[in-house]
């Protein structure tokens, strides 16, 4: 893992209007790049707006340069690199809630979210097709892994990546805020906070989460994007309810020492989990 | 029943910032910049027109009193004081001479036929000054309401934007305090104002307290009417509740559309209203 400085962007998009939030990304990243950015992470469904419904098919792109939006994107990339969002149309016209790390003018990984909310107010499954892959992958600072918001409400998915040699975790969500009470934040603000605060300190990992701002009807996302440190220490906060880019540094030092006081990574035993769970699917089956 | 009130009490700072961002973002976003309130002089429209004030400035938003002949004077001097303390543009219309050949042919004792005519009457008017305001009707309606259909269908229940909506009457008190909205007007006993002497829990035979405690067990937590029971309210009240959220559904959705066709509007015809705003 090389150092690297990241930036979180809290932002709003314009549903269903991939060529405004584009320009905006753009805009977003020169302002990144004049800070010092190295990589620019933009929050879930961020060229389109989160809830499509039956939009998600006319905004949907491949994820290649034949691509007019995507290949603006891949060409930003040269400089700095980008973690995008986007539905993603397959050559089988599946659809996807996809995030794409992007370096060089390459794609380097992609992720398409596994777990698809569909309760309450979301209606991710009707709409789209799920992802079956969770793998980390290599870039020019080191390994990472990304995850699309439900993901990382299960403790698979961050788990996975943890075994599979990520040391920051990029979560980028599109979480709309409920829960008010006579606390502060929302519930759907604290709730996110812990979760990410527990894997920092459960998987001894960077975690940078990004979360988007705005409205769609009703819905009010709030934001709230926060880098943790490998040591559970909150390292960048930004604002609820508001746009904002959130810059961090990572520091590969502050890995190995936070893996040195706390061992956890050395200790863990990926085959007690193997064997449990052969037994217990092995048990299902029977 | 501590732990329920604990439960209502809200950050009223934090719904105020939420509230306000919606109204702002949801009126540009629908190409306005502007927001029209029909003031009755209660909580309900004072609080929203703070709010509406705070998003849109003072000055983009217009306050109609409507009052008929049968309104208390205190209403109209109660929303005066709101025009005053928010700075807001104002209009009074009487709707009293648009209702009296409506009312004529119904009978005295049929308050609400007669109320729902006075309701839809303010209805038009708001609709016909936000065509010439050039402003979005920002409605006044709250959680309680809404949940046991204590409105008028296509009367105070029309409008754009619903800031309320998802606020308890108890919450709605609670962010008025907060926001500065006249101690006279949160004393009062809410009341549609559409006779004498009305008043909303008269009406509903039960308290706004109670109530927004039960609803908020059935509604928020989805508890069964038997822990309700348990937690200490009466079996009678709580199946009356839960009926009146149940017949009350038709009015909290658009009118139904028979299907016929493959894609039909409101079922299979699926888009935000901020579709590509």
């Amino acid at each position: 893992m090389k150092r690297f400085t990241l930036a979180l962007a809290q932002m709003e998009t314009r549903l269903g209007d991939p060529a405004a939030n584009l320009d905006k990304h753009l805009q977003i990243i020169v302002r990144a790049r004049r800070r010092g950015a190295d990589l620019v992470v933009f929050p879930e469904l961020s060229l389109t707006g989160y809830m499509l419904q039956d939009l998600a098919s006319d905004v949907a792109i491949a994820a290649n340069g034949d691509d007019p939006v995507f290949r603006r994107l891949l060409s930003a990339s040269r400089n700095v690199d980008l973690v995008v969002s986007f539905v993603e149309r397959d050559s089988r016209h599946r659809h996807f809630v996809s995030a794409a790390y992007l370096s060089g003018g390459a794609l380097v990984h992609l992720h398409r979210k596994v777990y698809l909310p569909t309760y309450g107010l979301f209606q991710d499954s009707r709409f789209f097709d799920r992802g079956e892959d969770v793998r980390a992958f290599d870039t020019r600072f080191g390994r990472l892994g990304l995850l699309i918001c439900e993901d990382f409400w299960h403790v698979s998915p961050p788990y996975l990546l943890w075994l599979d040699g990520a040391e920051v975790l990029l979560l980028i969500s599109a979480s709309p805020g409920r829960g008010l009470s006579d606390d502060g934040r929302l519930e759907s603000a604290r709730r996110v906070d812990n979760i990410t605060q527990a894997y920092a300190s459960l998987f001894t990992v960077y975690v940078a989460q990004t979360n988007r701002v705005g409205f769609e009807d009703g819905l009010c996302y709030w934001g709230g994007a926060t880098v943790l440190g490998p040591d559970g220490q909150r390292l960048a906060q930004g604002p609820d309810l508001e746009e904002a880019l959130v810059l961090a540094d990572i520091d590969p030092e502050r890995i190995r020492t936070a893996r040195l006081a706390l061992p956890l990574l050395r200790d863990e035993q990926p085959s007690l989990v193997y064997h449990g769970l052969a037994r217990l699917l092995g048990e299902v089956s029977r | 029943m501590n732990e329920l009130s604990t439960s209502l009490a809200i950050d009223p700072d934090l719904a105020r910032r939420i509230l306000t961002g919606f109204l702002r973002s949801e009126t540009t976003r629908a190409g306005f910049a502007r927001g029209v309130v029909g003031l009755s002089g209660g909580l309900d429209s004072a609080l929203t027109c703070y709010l509406a004030a705070e998003a849109l400035g003072p000055q983009n938003v217009l306050a109609v009193r409507l009052p008929h002949a049968g309104s208390s004077p205190d209403s109209l001097e109660d929303a005066a004081e709101v025009i005053r303390q928010t700075g807001v543009r104002d209009i009074t219309y009487s709707i009293a001479e648009a209702a009296a050949p409506l009312l004529a042919s119904i009978p005295a004792k049929d308050r609400i036929r007669r109320g729902n005519v006075l309701a839809r009457l303010r209805m038009i008017v708001l609709y016909d000054q936000s065509a010439d305001f050039r402003g979005l009707v920002i409605g006044t309606g709250n959680k309680t309401e809404l949940l046991l259909g204590y409105t008028t269908l296509f009367g105070d229940s029309a409008c754009a934007l619903n800031p309320l909506g998802d606020l308890y009457k108890t919450q709605v008190r609670q962010m008025g305090a907060a926001m500065g909205v006249p101690a006279r007007i949160l004393a009062k006993p809410p009341s549609a104002d559409l006779w004498p002497g009305q008043t909303d829990e008269g009406e509903l035979g039960v308290t706004y307290a109670d109530v927004d405690r039960l609803l908020y067990l059935l509604v928020d937590e989805r508890r069964s009417p038997e822990a309700c029971v348990e937690a200490g309210f009466k079996t009678a009240m709580v199946r009356k509740v839960i009926e009146r959220i149940r017949r009350n559904q038709y009015k909290r959705l658009p009118p139904v559309v028979a299907k016929l066709s493959n894609r039909t509007l409101g079922y299979d015809f699926l888009y935000l209203r901020d579709w590509a705003n």
